[in-house]
């Protein structure tokens, strides 16, 4: 089953200067105990796509139309706020990418990890053994005192720790983790990327991890999408993706990737131009603009193109080298 | 599991206590603190402290001066002016409190309103509090005794009216910088109501200041209801006010100068004690100072 399977999602924000359509025709598949990893540049749409799924899009925002279908039988883009209200927390949860602002400076993390369940119904003591259990899950030591203590009191990483084991407590099916090893230095973002790892298999939910650190998608993740300016342009399993890309824009993200880089050099290898201003989409592909294979049937509008089973790019060029490949 | 943690109002109560006790250790808050409880104690033993009658007219024993039998003498009609700074020290804690608490609560709610409600809800109010900011005390006050006499009431009505705008301005601003961080967008995405994020998230963050500010202001509401009973627009003349005291003092000035300063010497004391304690409660509720 698949945990979460949005498809066709299109997202409009009205703007002072025109309509601007953020995310288009956006497609892809959460299955059930996998991470997927949602990769692209700043601006790309991530955050967008989060709040549509959250169903909490800015007063200008809009889904024209598509669909989230969320285990299989509820449309998120069609359920009531209230309705909307219930799952998130529960069902659907997020760590964020700041853990400074993520929690509440003046109540001890005690009081915010008691007042999180209020809709189990159980004593203030389950609550607050709860609230134990899972710190000590998170590794934070000496749970005990810790939630007499202020979010102030403890460093970055701890407090990071704190906010995953709050979005878990309810055991949700969906972990919405958006880039929440960012903020973290190199060290740090090894082991909560572990801590991740072991806390999704022993809950069993499944993760949609946003991030542009593609080291981070390809050790967490099993699955990845690509987006680039509000469209996803591939995505397949990381395996696929990352040894095969057919998209030009996931090969020069990939090249950019200073990790891959062989050679000693001065600069790192940048992706020349900018994102297009989406109040005015271009007529076909939306990366041809900074597109070094680009070519006359690129001003045409492009589909998804299946590359191999659970595997598309949005790219014709994938039906070339699949014509190429026909008749070699 | 420790103790504290199986019983969190115990933890919050060992904060309060801390920070009492780091109050106790500013020699500012300290001297602040005795001059604001003398007040209060004077006020609330006022009928244990003196055998006077503080509105019996006596017209035999006018402008005593200060006595063993009359600790600050008596005034124009020989009525004893130690009872009757006492009694009205309860007056004035009686305004300061009672207008203080219904500002506090009526600044909040409309703050939240603003800051958290719609746009156009949030303009129209800052309207609303400018015009109503945009009074002179005075006028206002003259206003309203002018329909409905002077009293008590329309002292501490003065007040609030006074008070509500800045109070509600500024909950208003720290909501909107409030409603916008991210554990609140957390609170959300973990689908927490309105009504959860105002009252667990908004409010702790926003109230301690005010709270501090409104303790700054009392000082401030005495000077409110001494200057409105100054002018007689405040509480009716038998009934003992400093700012009747002084009213009457105003007129003996050059013969009796023990009125005025009878008047005015508890003023004094209590906006200096009220401003020195708000100003150290203000540095030790700093969460950002806790645990020094």
């Amino acid at each position: 089953m698949t945990t979460l399977s949005v498809s066709g999602l299109n997202v409009w924000f009205s703007t002072e200067d025109g309509p601007l359509h953020a995310l288009k025709d956006v497609t892809f598949d959460i299955p059930e105990r996998r991470i997927v990893g949602i990769v692209g540049e700043s601006g790309c749409g991530k955050s967008t796509l989060i709040n549509a799924i959250l169903g909490l899009l800015a007063d200008n925002g809009e889904i024209r139309n598509g669909e989230i279908l969320f285990e299989g039988q509820s449309d998120l883009t069609k359920l009531t706020r209230r309705e909307m209200q219930d799952l998130r927390g529960p069902r659907i949860s997020t760590v964020f990418q700041d853990p400074m602002g993520a929690l509440n400076p003046v109540l001890s993390v005690g009081e915010q990890m008691i007042n999180i369940q209020y809709r189990s119904g159980q004593s203030k003591a389950e609550k607050a053994a709860r609230a134990i259990e899972m710190l000590k899950l998170v590794r934070i030591p000496d749970a005990d005192s810790a939630l007499n203590r202020y979010p102030h009191q403890f460093s970055g990483g701890m407090k990071q720790r704190i906010a995953i084991a709050m979005s878990l407590m309810m055991e949700p099916a969906l972990l919405i983790a958006d880039e929440p090893t960012t903020a973290l230095d190199a060290t740090l973002e090894v082991a909560t990327i572990e801590l991740l790892q072991d806390l999704q298999e022993q809950i069993g939910c499944s993760v949609m991890f946003i991030s542009h650190h593609l080291g981070v998608i390809a050790e967490l993740c099993q699955d990845v999408v690509v987006m680039y300016a509000g469209e996803v342009v591939e995505r397949g399993t990381v395996r696929d993706v990352f040894h095969d890309p057919r998209h030009p824009y996931t090969r020069r993200l990939l090249e950019c990737d200073p990790a891959r880089q062989t050679e000693r050099t001065r600069v790192l290898p940048t992706i020349p131009g900018e994102i297009p201003d989406l109040r005015h989409r271009p007529e076909g592909c939306v990366f041809a603009p900074r597109c070094l294979e680009r070519h006359p049937g690129c001003d045409m509008a492009q589909s998804e193109r299946m590359v191999a089973p659970g595997h598309a790019a949005r790219c014709n060029l994938v039906d070339q080298s699949a014509a190429e490949g026909e008749s070699a | 599991m420790s103790e504290a943690a199986s019983n969190p109002p115990a933890a919050a109560r060992s904060e309060l206590w801390k920070s009492f006790r780091r109050l106790l250790r500013e020699p500012l808050g300290v001297f602040g603190l005795s001059l604001v409880v003398l007040v209060i104690l004077a006020a609330v033993f006022a009928d244990v402290l003196t055998q006077w009658d503080p509105t019996r007219i006596n017209p035999r024993d006018r402008f005593l001066g200060p006595s063993g039998e009359h600790l600050l003498g008596t005034d124009q009609l020989g009525r004893d002016l130690f009872a009757r700074v006492l009694h009205g020290g309860r007056i004035a804690l009686y305004v300061a409190l009672v207008s203080t608490a219904i500002s506090l609560a009526i600044g909040i709610v409309l703050g939240l309103i603003a800051g958290y409600g719609p746009r156009w809800l949030d303009n129209l109010m800052i309207l609303l509090f400018d015009a109503t900011k945009s009074f002179p005390t005075v006028m206002l006050a003259l206003a309203l005794v002018t329909i409905v006499g002077p009293s008590l009431t329309a002292v501490v009505v003065v007040v609030i009216i006074v008070n509500v705008p800045g109070y509600a301005r500024i909950i208003r601003t720290q909501t909107i910088a409030i409603k916008s961080s991210e554990f609140v967008t957390a609170a959300q995405s973990m689908g927490a109501s309105n009504a959860r994020i105002l009252g667990v998230h908004i409010m702790p963050n926003v109230i301690g200041p005010l709270v501090i500010l409104a303790s700054m202001d009392i000082p401030v509401v005495i000077a409110i209801e001494a200057g409105m009973s100054f002018l007689g627009l405040g509480v009716r003349p038998p009934t003992p006010s400093w700012g009747s005291i002084l009213n009457d003092g105003f007129s003996q000035i050059r013969d009796t100068a023990w009125i005025a300063i009878a008047g005015g010497l508890p003023i004094i004391i209590t906006t200096l004690g009220f401003t020195f304690l708000g100003e150290t409660l203000r540095d030790v509720f700093d969460p950002r100072l806790k645990g020094r």
